[in-house]
């Protein structure tokens, strides 16, 4: 593990960004009891509430990530509780190929966590969120519009392909070591 | 000077498929070299790229452009024939969405350049030689364009008019596309010149794929008998038909192979591959962790399946391990 603290210096109050996609039905509620509760969780966390944990599609994750996530958590129903009764067997499976594509794409598997969490479950609620913002604080910023930005250096500004100036600079050097 | 309208026609990073897919028209190439003044074409004709320079902005009717971006040299003879080009065609699979190229975005350059130049089983380079960017012999010196670290989609190089999809594009597909500008029956800049309906629509095997599937093992093509008759995905077999634009008339599907999604996701799609992960997670069977993996693990190789073509183009663009950044790398 890289010692150095993630974005240390100016930044070093960085504090990792999660979208949690919640059923309406059971950890929506959930949630919102711990904030009724006035439980503390970690505050920065997006909550987009869906009505069935089998309504998320797995688009809406990688959405999630290619927006600035830095990870995703989804919550639903216990096993037989789901009030479409199938919904999150199919938010299970779809989350274990998931699972193995962002493994396949190098994306830590603490960015991505599914969870059952009944409505009077508050407290899990908590532990779960604050456990995976440590985790993440240790793995540091995904920042998917940062690497973006870098990637795309080497395409040049403005049009211009600085690739082609960089060969000419270099071609006159070489030439003048010759 | 011809009247008639100009078009060029170029590759990038490319297999030379989409070149040959133009012989495909067979002898209707001959209305169309008759319809058209073609000023550009560097696997057919002797046109070099001063010729292009010296040619008014937007003056060639339409580029078609095949190939991903993965060079220098490559990002620049797309610029220029996009300043050239009153509208830039997209043509094929690796134009549109990176393609088969475009799986290299699943490593970093320098296990590209490592694996290549010293690693691969087949290579003797005792001296770890990598091609130089610039070589000085007898006071002169030879250039190479560079290796980009990513493999891009065309349109996130330069903007694109048209996409023409398919690995390669149909050859009824191409006329229709030529026959419309030649009408200027284009539709609105931005469109596929293809249906923007998924491919179970027109495939002869649809009125066989049940509503719901309960698929417990899923069967690589090689490895089993395939119902010429049946829906390939009721028969466990991973098919892209769901996910993919039609257009191509169920081609291998046709021939008893799955669709591996030549022709991307339709415009309601943003991503094929999770849009295909979605639909076949939901029709396999289990309950529980166990048997949901042991299920899931029939499918051997996920991303190479479900981003055949569409890598670059994907939510993710690439593996997220890059060794500038190297805190994913517990994975
Ligand atoms: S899944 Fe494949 S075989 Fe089945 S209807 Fe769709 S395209 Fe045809
Ligand atoms: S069936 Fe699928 S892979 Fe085959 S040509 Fe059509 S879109 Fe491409
Ligand atoms: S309603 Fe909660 S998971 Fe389906």
């Amino acid at each position: 593990m890289n010692m150095q603290q993630p974005n240390s210096g100016e930044d070093a109050a960085w504090r990792p960004r999660i979208v949690a996609f919640f059923c309406n039905w059971c950890t929506y509620t959930a949630a919102d009891l711990a904030g009724v509760s006035r439980m503390k969780y970690a505050p920065n966390t997006r909550i987009v509430r869906v009505m069935c944990s089998g309504r998320i599609d797995p688009q809406f994750v990688l959405d999630a990530f290619r927006h600035g996530a830095d990870g995703v958590l989804i919550g639903g129903c216990h096993p037989g509780d789901c009030h479409y009764s199938e919904g999150n067997y199919k938010a299970l499976r779809r989350y274990h190929l998931l699972r193995r594509l962002l493994a396949d794409m190098g994306v830590a598997e603490q960015r991505f966590r599914l969870e059952w969490i009944s409505a009077s479950e508050g407290d899990k609620v908590k532990s779960v969120i604050d456990q995976m913002v440590a985790q993440l604080q240790e793995l540091g910023p995904l920042d998917l519009p940062g690497r973006r930005a870098d990637w795309d250096a080497e395409l040049g500004e403005n049009g211009e392909d600085d690739l082609t100036a960089g060969i000419a600079a270099e071609a006159a050097e070489e030439v003048s070591h010759v | 000077m011809s009247e008639k309208p100009k078009i060029g026609m170029y590759w990038c990073a490319s297999c030379g498929g989409c070149e040959e897919s133009v012989v495909d028209l067979a002898e209707g190439i001959l209305d169309v070299v008759a319809a058209v003044d073609i000023v550009f074409w560097p696997v057919a004709m002797d046109f070099k790229r001063a010729d292009i320079e010296a040619m008014p902005d937007g003056s060639i009717a339409a580029t078609f452009i095949n190939g991903a971006v993965r060079t220098s040299e490559q990002l620049e003879m797309v610029r220029l024939l996009r300043q050239k080009s009153a509208a830039v065609i997209a043509y094929g699979s690796c134009a549109q969405m990176g393609g088969i190229p475009g799986l290299a975005n699943q490593k970093d350059r320098e296990d590209i350049l490592r694996y290549v130049y010293e690693e691969s089983p087949t290579v003797e380079n005792a001296a770890q030689i990598r091609p130089q960017r610039t070589h000085g012999v007898n006071g002169a010196t030879a250039t190479l364009p560079s290796f980009h670290g990513n493999v891009r989609t065309l349109d996130q190089v330069i903007p694109v008019e048209y996409y023409l999809p398919g690995c390669p594009p149909t050859p009824r597909l191409l006329a229709a596309a030529v026959q419309a500008l030649l009408e200027g029956a284009l539709p609105a800049a931005g469109s596929v010149l293809a249906p923007d309906t998924a491919l179970c629509e027109e495939c002869p095997r649809r009125d066989s794929k049940p509503e719901e599937l309960h698929i417990d093992q899923f069967h690589r093509p090689h490895a089993v008998h395939i119902d010429a008759e049946r829906c390939l995905l009721a028969q466990g077999v991973v098919c892209m038909g769901p996910a993919t634009r039609g257009g191509c008339e169920a081609v291998c599907v046709q021939g008893n192979m799955p669709c591996t999604g030549c022709f991307g996701p339709t415009s309601r799609v943003k991503d094929q591959g999770a849009k295909m992960l979605s639909s076949l997670a939901a029709n396999s069977a289990g309950e529980e962790d166990a048997a949901i993996t042991g299920v899931l693990e029939s499918i051997p190789d996920p991303l190479g399946t479900l981003y055949r073509y569409g890598l670059p183009a994907s939510m993710l663009h690439r593996s997220l391990s890059d060794t500038n950044r190297s805190k994913e790398q517990s994975t």
